[in-house]
């Protein structure tokens, strides 16, 4: 497929404006090779992130017609109807500059929410024995996967409606966390996730679930918790 | 954070209750709505009746649980509403569904 | 799916304001004929036919929002839009045809 892709690009921070650029359209090129040719061909000045290019990172994540997407994992065929894309940076993250967002606020959540293992066993005890088909542990393998790439809190409504709420992906980490079993932070977990900035602000829009590149469920995460939460309540845990 | 969770708790249960009294409700309505309706047909079938009478009071104690826990992140979310006086409202709207659902339940019912 | 979720919300904001309404109406007794024949209007017929859709919507919902909160996770989930709405529809014709 030959001819001109007419791309817009978000260029500036808060304050700017969309850019416009055309880029020449070739077979399987993905979002990706469309930026890095604006940056390398036509304006050096474009900033934007990405890495590995080939769908481990998550580092080129980025809203692609109004969607948060990893550019090197898309095709143009599939996303630019009638030859054009419009790029921005993620939602719900301050803009460093065009296309490159500040994921410090991001790192901050997933640490508030307790999203770091804690355990008891030191270098001389046993391996903990973990039953991979257990309920547990299949639930917290469910969500495992996680590389932080930042667009199922850039796809959530309730991140753009309540700057406090932790949001999916550190919530999701927190359930991987409370359902280890060697993990043994539990309650204090429990309490930092709950609440108006936690689990259950969540309203089941299921963004998070739909856009995540790895195919992860951080509604079924939450739902989670709310249910160990209930639970730990009920027996006064909490 | 104990109280959400509890509210979280009460808004499910409730919910579930919920689920029961607005299915038989719409029944209910679907049914008496037709050949058009008055005071005296509805009162006839409810004046009196001990089931009409505890069916409604457990409609408006749910409704009266439920409806202002689900108002509650609407005003942060939509209005930015925060804090005590978020709490107050909500409580104060709890109470007044209460007072008039059971008025109407006793008009209706007893 | 938010789509659904945005209707299950709009809907729970409209049934409480509508609520103190009913409560109110009913609270009237016998006085409630005069109140009665006001909504033979076609235009109040038409809010109350929307006032059931939108009960019978934020039911729908509910019911999702508590399949997700409290069943094992399952693919058929995502069906539950379509659940949604199909309850919904059954019940705006129930009414409609019983007008």
């Amino acid at each position: 497929m030959s001819g001109t892709l007419r791309v817009s690009v978000w260029r500036g921070a808060v304050a700017g404006h969309l850019q416009s650029y055309e880029v020449p359209r070739h077979p399987s090129q993905t979002v990706l090779d469309v930026v890095t040719h604006i940056q390398r061909k036509i304006d050096p000045t474009l900033a934007y992130r990405y890495a590995c290019r080939v769908g481990m990172c998550g580092s080129c994540a980025m809203t692609v017609n109004g969607v948060p997407r990893w550019t090197c994992r898309t095709h143009v065929d599939k996303v630019a109807a009638a030859g054009r894309l419009e790029l921005r940076p993620l939602r719900n993250l301050p803009i460093v500059r065009d296309l490159v967002t500040d994921m410090r606020t991001f790192f901050d959540k997933w640490e508030r929410a307790q999203g770091h293992f804690e355990g008891a066993a030191t270098k001389t005890d046993d391996f903990a024995r973990v039953a991979p088909d257990s309920p547990a542990r299949q639930a917290a393998d469910a969500g495992i996967e996680c590389i932080g790439c930042g667009v199922c809190y850039a796809a959530c409504d309730v991140v753009s409606w309540n700057p406090d709420y932790l949001g999916p992906a550190a919530l999701n980490r927190a359930w991987t966390l409370v359902s280890d079993v060697r993990d043994t932070n539990s309650v204090e977990r429990l309490r930092a996730i709950a609440g108006d900035a936690g689990c259950h602000a969540c309203h089941t829009h299921m963004s998070c679930t739909e856009r995540c590149p790895k195919h992860l469920s951080p509604t079924a995460s939450i739902a989670g918790l709310k249910r160990a939460v209930a639970k730990a309540a009920l027996q006064g845990k909490l | 954070m104990r109280s959400d969770t509890v509210l979280w708790i009460a808004q499910r249960a409730s919910a579930a209750v919920l689920a029961l009294c607005v299915t038989v409700h719409l029944l209910t309505i679907v049914y008496a709505v037709r050949g058009g309706l008055t005071a005296a047909e509805i009162f006839a079938r409810t004046r009196g009746n001990a089931g009409w009478l505890a069916f409604y009071t457990v409609f408006v104690i749910a409704v009266a649980v439920h409806a202002p826990i689900g108002l509650r992140p609407v005003l942060t979310e939509w209005l930015g509403w925060r804090g005590r006086t978020r709490e107050w409202f909500v409580a104060a709207f709890a109470v007044a569904l209460l007072w008039m659902g059971m008025r109407a339940v006793l008009v209706v019912c007893r | 799916m938010k789509h659904v979720a945005l209707i299950h919300r709009l809907s729970g904001i409209a049934l409480a304001v509508f609520l103190p309404v009913h409560f109110w109406a009913l609270g009237l007794g016998l006085q409630m004929d005069a109140f009665l024949r006001w909504t033979e209007q076609p235009i109040v017929k038409f809010a109350e036919w929307g006032m059931v859709v939108l009960l019978a919507a934020h039911l729908g919902g509910g019911l999702r929002v508590l399949a997700i909160e409290f069943l094992d996770w399952h693919e058929w989930q995502k069906s539950l839009a379509a659940a949604a709405g199909a309850i919904v529809l059954a019940a705006g014709l129930a009414f409609a045809l019983a007008l």
